[in-house]
């Protein structure tokens, strides 16, 4: 029942042969399940069941839906990860809480996440970090076979970790997390599922506390390509509390059919860095030979600019941090230390107790790209990088459709790997493929396509031109159901039916 | 220590009319510059980026928006009307409008400003090169008005930051109420040379703002705050340190201020020192200026564009609501204060002063107005006559206002046209102005009927009267008689008294002259 679709799920609530209320106890009941793997920061242990008329009934009747918290929520703490925000209550919904409810979701709990979404792991979170169910010591099942390889912590890929973790194990049927740099794709990839950063302008970014503006984009985390249509229709719009987003004529709520041999595949040499792994750039190359035996060209393309675009990224994203960390001070909400002598102790003692490392120098860098004397040289140089490399997305576009790379360079890499690396070092290899969507706006979607030899998931990203987002889904669709990656089941030995 | 203050206040302020002259004396030394930068509060009832209210005077944190707070995860929404109105104001002070303009975030650390950064426009701001001409004229300080021209840098919208309060307990408090109202900042050149000069830019900037409607001009609010920046040098050198004056809440401190900053940068360089390159404060109490209390190293604001806010386009969306059509804006300018002092002179032959004094009052230039309307053959000169001088007078008296309803242009015009028809004087007219201001509701003849003033210009009435004059003033008619034509003035004023100030002057004149002759 909790691996099916949402939209299969669904009609047996409408039709009465399910009951909303046994559907999230099983959820709450996995959530116990995996409570060592640390998905969630809160969980909402009351159901509020929406209530629906047969006349008008809404696109997610009942479902439990997880929300990473980073999102406001109403009368819900929304911690960011952060000890500056650990006992913050938003008085409002972020625009795409609400729509969710509008259309009958419900929210199952907020889910982990990097400090304020800063990072490739979830690993540097206040409430520690997200493990990955893959390897990890809870029992689970892949296509029926309970899997018996010896432990082994892998992270979950971050920063929407926590969501990832929540959808892969069923405890929800989907997840908002947020993608800035890669933070829906990358854990999405690394656990196994569907991970989609919409076009940059078409989600309200409205009570998505901002890592950066001008990047980040509200995305889902899905079992199938088809839950995250179903999602992605009920929040996209215009909203005016938003002012960069646009309006979304048509929204289907499932994928469109494709004709493959209609449909021309870019592969971007640039995409092919030294650390990826032999295995990732197997599955690069089953993707494209799937596309290309349909009848779809496939052709090698070039994207320049490729090389350059994670330091543009690097700089782009910390002056944007220096600049929206500036309101934690400590005075209005958050963390508040005892009276200093002077407002300026008050802050100074704030922000060094309740910001991470992490945090912190990113901040330091942002304000130091941003000084007057250095503006021209890395913060504008960024800017014109940034104009590069959405020419060279324009440029491909005038000879392809779609373009086809891996998310991650490697697997999921172990706990304790990955924790010797510094968050930049991190950062550069695991968003490499990833943040050159965020700096064009163009959507992209990681779909999981195979294991690896360590019974870990490898996912590939396909990417489109900016506002193609469902004809985006309705290709990754069709990949989907031509690459049959096996289902990860829990064994929850209590209810064996 | 009030009363040390007080003291010194005054000291100061005899000071202050001494640096006048002092000022004067060294001109030819001494070049002063100085350049405004005025803040000006928007006419809107929401906020800039929020839909919180703007009404002054609110209970402490009451008109504030998620957004105003600075609530994790909430944007800007620009509000239109704000943006017509800054429009409307660059337009009035023939600014380029700008098709296209950005925001930018400010970046400093300050208790009242919540997101720790402010919003406003730096690289492409939403108005540049405007100019503004007005008339210069302190009574006392110059003989006749000049025009002095300061050209405008830039016009551009921004938020408002709050308000740092202190309690009796020393606790720092902040009102956020004022957090995000919208502002335009407007920069004039250095094109000015002393306060008068100043203050009269205010004065006149004020007239327009009022005339167009787009800020309150309530000082007293906040409404209107001027920055001065003021240097001095020595002709053929290059010009000198200046310093800035924040803040100023008053014309009257701005001509103060600056006035007291050149002053005293010119004692400060005469007797050997150095300007220093500070910002400083106002203090209305002390009259002079001061060095800010939290002297701040230089700071770096750490510009960066606004990401949540696509650039402004102005005519961009035809025939939508939401266009906003600079040349229709244009169009709907009213008549603007320059304009309305250049028909007064044109149409009405009066002193440039007496123009200049019926625009710098709007209620007045109304009225005047009016009461020319309703009938072409009043002198003018006489309506500026009952208007800036008698009716002024019982204003500043305090016995009426513009709006309690005692005067209006049909009372007004009927004194005038009673002074015209010669049925009264100027000085019953004042009496009659009088008793209305205490409260007679009556129309002017009724008063003058009621209480005897009708002028008498009855001949044979007034011969009598210049007869008994001349019967009971031999001596000075003597002194009359030998050339000593002068003391014709006395008699008239022994007629005058004699009649209760009634007679009409002129038949008197004329009468008395007639019975000297031989």
């Amino acid at each position: 029942m909790l691996l099916q679709t949402i939209e299969a799920v669904r009609k047996q609530l409408q039709n009465g042969s399910l009951d909303a209320a046994e559907l999230y106890r099983a959820c709450l009941r996995r959530t116990e399940l995996i409570k060592d793997l640390n998905a969630f920061v809160s969980i909402q242990k009351e159901f509020r069941p929406h209530k629906w008329s047969k006349q008008n009934p809404s696109r997610l009747n009942n479902i439990p839906i997880a929300i990473k918290d980073n999102f406001c929520t109403k009368g819900i703490p929304t911690t960011c990860g952060s000890r500056m925000l650990k006992d913050f209550v938003p008085p409002y919904n972020a625009t795409v809480v609400e729509k969710l409810f509008n259309q009958g979701a419900v929210i199952i709990g907020k889910c982990n996440l990097d400090e304020f979404a800063m990072g490739s792991g979830t690993v540097d979170s206040i409430h520690g970090p997200t493990k990955n169910i893959w390897r990890s010591n809870i029992a689970y099942s892949v296509n029926n076979q309970e899997v018996k390889l010896p432990v082994d912590w892998r992270i979950a890929g971050g920063s929407s970790g926590g969501s990832a973790v929540a959808v892969a194990t069923g405890t929800c049927f989907a997840a908002l997390g947020s993608d800035t740099g890669g933070s829906a794709r990358n854990p999405a990839a690394h656990c196994g599922i569907v991970g989609f950063k919409p076009t940059y302008s078409t989600v309200s970014r409205h009570g998505l506390v901002p890592l950066v503006n001008s990047m980040d984009v509200p995305s889902i985390l899905a079992r199938t390509v088809s839950d995250a249509t179903t999602v992605y229709g009920v929040i996209c719009g215009r909203d005016p509390f938003d002012s960069t987003t646009v309006d979304i004529d048509i929204t289907p709520e499932k994928p469109y059919p494709i004709d493959p041999s209609q449909i021309r595949i870019g592969i971007p040499m640039e995409y092919h860095p030294s650390g990826l792994s032999e295995e990732v750039l197997a599955a690069w190359e089953m993707v494209a030979s799937i596309f290309e035996k349909a009848g779809s060209s496939v052709k090698k393309i070039s994207l320049p600019h490729t090389k350059y675009s994670i330091s543009c990224y690097s700089v782009l994203n910390q002056a944007e941090v220096a600049s929206n960390m500036a309101r934690y001070d400590g005075l209005k909400y958050g963390y508040r230390p005892n009276e200093g002598t002077s407002v300026e102790s008050l802050y100074a003692e704030a922000r060094a107790t309740a910001l991470g490392q992490v945090v912190k120098a990113r901040i330091l860098a942002g304000n130091y790209f941003l000084l007057q004397r250095n503006y021209k040289k890395y913060f504008e140089k960024a800017l014109k990088v940034r104009r590069l490399i959405v020419n060279d997305f324009l440029e491909v576009w005038k000879s392809v459709d779609i373009l086809i790379t891996p998310t991650t360079l490697t697997e999921a890499p172990s706990l304790s790997e990955f924790c010797k690396l510094d968050n930049r070092q991190q950062c550069s290899s695991e968003d490499y493929c990833t943040q050159p969507c965020n700096l064009a706006g163009c959507p992209a979607i990681s779909v999981p396509v195979r294991l690896s030899a360590n019974g870990l998931p490898i996912g590939i990203q396909l990417i489109a031109p900016n506002y193609k987002d469902f004809f985006l889904l309705a290709v990754s669709n069709w990949l989907e159901k031509n690459v049959s990656f096996p289902k990860l089941d829990l064994i929850d030995t209590e209810t064996i039916k | 220590m009030r009363l040390m203050n007080l003291i010194r206040g005054s000291q100061h302020r005899n000071l202050a009319q001494l640096s006048d002259i002092i000022i004067a004396e060294k001109r030819s030394k001494w070049i002063p510059v100085v350049g405004l930068e005025i803040h000006v509060q928007l006419k809107s009832n929401a906020k800039l980026f929020s839909p919180s209210t703007t009404i002054f005077g609110a209970p402490a944190n009451t008109n504030v928006s998620l957004f105003d707070a600075a609530i994790p995860g909430t944007l800007p929404v620009l509000n239109k009307k704000c943006v017509e109105l800054g429009v409307y104001t660059a337009l009035a002070l023939s600014c380029d409008v700008n098709s296209v303009s950005f925001f930018d975030r400010k970046h400093y650390f300050y208790a009242d400003l919540p997101a720790g950064y402010q919003i406003t426009q730096q690289r492409a701001p939403l108005a540049c090169n405007g100019q503004l001409e007005f008339p210069v004229y302190q009574p006392g300080v110059h003989k006749k008005p000049y025009t002095k021209l300061s050209k405008i840098h830039q016009m551009q919208l921004e938020q408002d930051s709050g308000k740092s309060l202190y309690d009796i307990n020393g606790r720092n408090l902040v009102d956020l109420n004022r957090a995000g109202v919208p502002l335009i900042e407007i920069v004039f050149a250095p094109d000015l040379s002393d306060g008068y000069e100043a203050a009269a830019l205010v004065k006149e900037l004020i007239l327009i703002l009022r005339r167009i409607e787009t800020c309150s001009c309530k000082m007293e609010e906040g409404a209107l705050r001027i920055d001065a920046n003021v240097s001095v040098h020595k002709e053929g050198e290059s010009l000198g340190i200046r310093t800035e004056t924040k803040n100023i809440g008053s014309i009257r401190g701005v001509s103060h201020a600056v006035n007291y900053e050149i002053k005293r940068q010119i004692d400060l360089l005469e007797s050997g020192g150095m300007v220093t390159n500070e910002t400083r404060a106002w203090d209305a109490f002390l009259d002079e200026t001061v060095p800010m209390r939290d002297k701040e190293m230089k700071q770096d604001y750490r510009f960066m564009p606004e990401p949540n806010l696509p650039p402004l386009r102005l005519d961009s969306m035809e025939n939508t609501e939401e266009n906003i059509s600079v040349s229709k804006l244009k169009q709907s300018l009213p008549e603007l204060p320059a304009e309305s002092r250049e028909k007064l002179a044109k149409s009405f032959d009066l002193l440039p002063e007496t123009v200049i004094q019926l625009v710098n009052i709007e209620d007045l230039f109304l009225i005047f107005n009016s009461i020319m309307k309703e009938n072409k053959n009043r002198n003018a000169k006489t309506v500026a006559t009952i208007l800036l001088v008698e009716l002024m007078t019982l204003i500043n008296k305090g016995l009426t206002d513009f709006n309690d309803g005692k005067f209006n242009e049909v009372k007004l015009g009927n004194i005038v046209d009673l002074i015209q028809s010669g049925d009264i004087n100027i000085n019953i007219a004042k009496l009659v102005m009088e008793e209305i201001a205490n409260g007679n509701n009556n129309s002017p003849k009724e008063i003058i009927t009621a209480l005897g003033l009708w002028q008498v210009k009855d001949t044979d009435e007034l011969t009598q009267i210049c007869i008994k004059i001349i019967k009971d003033n031999p001596e000075i008619v003597n002194q009359y008689k030998k050339g000593k034509k002068k003391v014709l003035f006395a008699l008239l004023g022994k007629v005058a008294s004699e009649t209760n100030k009634k007679a009409k002057m002129d038949v008197v004149a004329e009468l008395l002259k007639e019975m000297l002759k031989d």
